[in-house]
């Protein structure tokens, strides 16, 4: 059933919350989706279109309401030691330098200090944080305490990469320069990623493939193969095929669009 | 909720010390020497005015006593060894005390933030004795504990217990949520959370604690001595009281007030080095 190079495999997968207040809401309908091992995957979509809720279970912090998901042809029952992950904000613990906070995930899951502090150090170095290894996050920008939250998600050698919006709270010029660098990492490093935005042109930079969701109830409403050739830099945002995806996208959430209320959300984007 | 989050409030406002951390926020060299020097020239003008007022008002010396006056007392209940002997009483009260009352109230505030049955089985009758006046009860340890070392340490220990135990309870509590999630996120374990993360976000609130339990415990002893002793600081303020020696009382009070000025200041210090990147992420991103 399941092909070798499947790295990810969600099958018929739906989440629906329980309020307290009594009303369901339906976060994820039916999403299937296979991901292949090395692929960079995107995910986009208007807020409140459960990309959160995808990316949590994923990681194993949250358990389908239906369906399954599949890593590496086994089915996640909870937090893995073969995924990796960067929220919306660094989350660096104050207290630890920077080296020390990427040497978190290795000091949790009892591996060997030696081999992987080797690998912190050239991971700090990638990400442009040479030098700063023995700061701690207050001394850092906020651009600076995200690379170290990539290098901790990166540290332990993960198959999986996943991320939340993590640049989302950048300012427009160091979010791009990060994404530049993200893919300049991924290259080198292989990883299958998973990465949430709600910015279109965002996603269309850095994926292989796009999947495209909907809120009310949140879906997958389209699926963006992006041929652009690699390696990317940024002049390739303003080719006429790159405005081609990201038109391609925006008309998916226009058709989508259920309620009239909703123009509002399609029209920022 | 907890007691004091910060922890100086009200003994800041009395001491003039607290101009130095407006130093610490970065002022030019020569408003720093100025600011430097107001402390000490306030002073000078204090003890000045005070001589005056005194002498134009001719204030009985039994009522308020002349700086010279009390600086005698001061110098000959030091070179006696009187007031030494007494300093190190209340202090060695204070100090034993202390540290036992916030021992007591770490150990118990991290049983009841870990494990329910504990906080079922204690946490209401600690909140419910938390409202009995601490100071009110130093007459019935002194009952049950003598006129000694003893019923003043059982007293600081009690005043120093309930900071140190909600303040515990109240950082174990409140982890960061995004900081739980990541280490939920890479496969820690309950242990792992707790001394990894939890711990690190309580000290800042147990720190807050143990400041507001120094400046308790000063005041817990000095009641004690008042109640019945037959030595410390505050024994020799009520036999002064009696003799209506009152310079002999100031010398006591200056003693007292810089006894517990130091006391509270090295906590600080401590809680600096400590919880050093809490200061640091105040300068940085403000309060
Ligand atoms: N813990 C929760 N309880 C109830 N509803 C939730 C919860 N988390 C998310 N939701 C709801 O599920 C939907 C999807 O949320 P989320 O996955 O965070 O979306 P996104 O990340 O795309 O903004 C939203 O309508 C949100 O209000
Ligand atoms: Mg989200």
């Amino acid at each position: 059933m399941t092909a070798p190079s499947d790295m990810i495999e969600l099958r018929n997968v739906s989440k629906t919350y329980r309020t307290k207040r009594g009303g369901d809401v339906v976060a994820l309908q039916n999403v299937s989706v296979n991901m292949e091992d090395g692929e960079f995957i995107t995910v986009v979509g208007p807020s409140g279109c459960g990309k959160s809720t995808l990316l949590n279970m994923l990681a194993g912090l949250l358990t389908p309401s239906s369906g399954e998901i599949l890593l590496q042809g086994t089915p996640v029952k909870g937090p893995r030691r073969d995924v990796g992950i960067v929220f919306q904000s660094p989350v660096l613990l104050p207290w630890r330098t920077v080296f020390q906070n990427t040497m978190l995930p290795v000091q949790v899951q009892h591996r060997e200090r030696k081999v992987y502090a080797n690998r912190a150090h050239q991971l700090i170095d990638l990400v442009g944080l040479g030098g700063f290894a023995d700061k701690y996050p207050f001394e850092l920008s906020g651009g600076m305490q995200q690379r170290a939250a990539i290098v901790r998600a990166l540290v332990h050698d993960p198959a999986i990469l996943l991320m939340d919006e993590p640049f989302g709270a950048l300012d427009a010029m160091t979010r791009e320069q990060m994404n530049v660098e993200l893919l300049r990492i991924w290259r080198d490093s292989r990883k299958t990623v998973v990465f949430i935005t709600h910015s279109i042109p965002e996603a269309v930079f850095l994926a292989d493939r796009c999947l495209v969701f909907c809120p009310r109830p949140g879906r997958l409403v389209d699926i963006v193969d992006v041929e652009l050739p690699r390696p990317r830099d940024l002049p390739v945002m303003n080719t006429p095929e790159f405005g081609r995806y990201v038109q391609r996208i925006r008309s998916a959430f226009i058709e989508n669009e259920e309620a009239p209320s909703e123009g509002a959300l399609v029209s920022n984007l | 909720m907890a007691v004091g989050t910060r922890g100086e409030g009200s003994q800041q406002a009395l001491d003039p010390h607290v101009l130095p951390v407006a130093r610490s926020r970065g002022y030019p060299a020569p408003g720093r020497i100025l600011t430097w020097l107001y402390t000490p020239i306030a002073l000078v003008v204090g003890i000045a005015v005070w001589q005056l007022a005194i002498s134009i008002f001719n204030v009985p010396n039994y009522l308020v006593p002349t700086p010279g006056h009390v600086w005698d007392a001061l110098r000959d209940g030091i070179s006696s060894g009187v007031l030494v002997h007494h300093t190190i009483v209340t202090a060695r009260e204070i100090v034993v005390g202390y540290a036992t009352g916030s021992a007591v109230g770490i150990a118990l505030g991290f049983l009841i933030a870990q494990y329910r049955v504990a906080e079922r089985m204690i946490y209401p009758y600690v909140i419910a004795l938390n409202a009995v006046p601490k100071v009110a009860i130093a007459p019935l340890l002194v009952v049950w504990f003598g006129v000694g070392l003893t019923s003043k340490v059982i007293i600081a220990a009690t005043v120093s217990f309930f900071p140190l135990l909600v303040n515990v309870i109240v950082g174990l509590r409140s982890t960061d949520s995004d900081q739980l999630r990541l280490m939920r996120s890479l496969t820690a374990s309950g242990w792992q959370t707790f001394y990894m993360v939890k711990i690190r976000n309580a000290l800042p609130m147990v720190f807050a604690g143990l400041e507001v339990a120094i400046v308790l415990s000063v005041v817990g002893v000095i009641v004690g001595e008042f109640v019945a002793a037959q030595e410390g600081l505050g024994y020799y303020i009520s036999e002064m009281n009696a003799l209506v020696n009152t310079p002999g009382m100031f010398a006591a009070l200056l003693i007292l007030s810089v006894m517990g000025f130091v006391m509270s200041q090295i906590v600080k210090l401590v809680a600096r080095k400590v919880v050093f990147w809490k200061q640091m992420d105040d300068i940085v991103e403000g309060p």
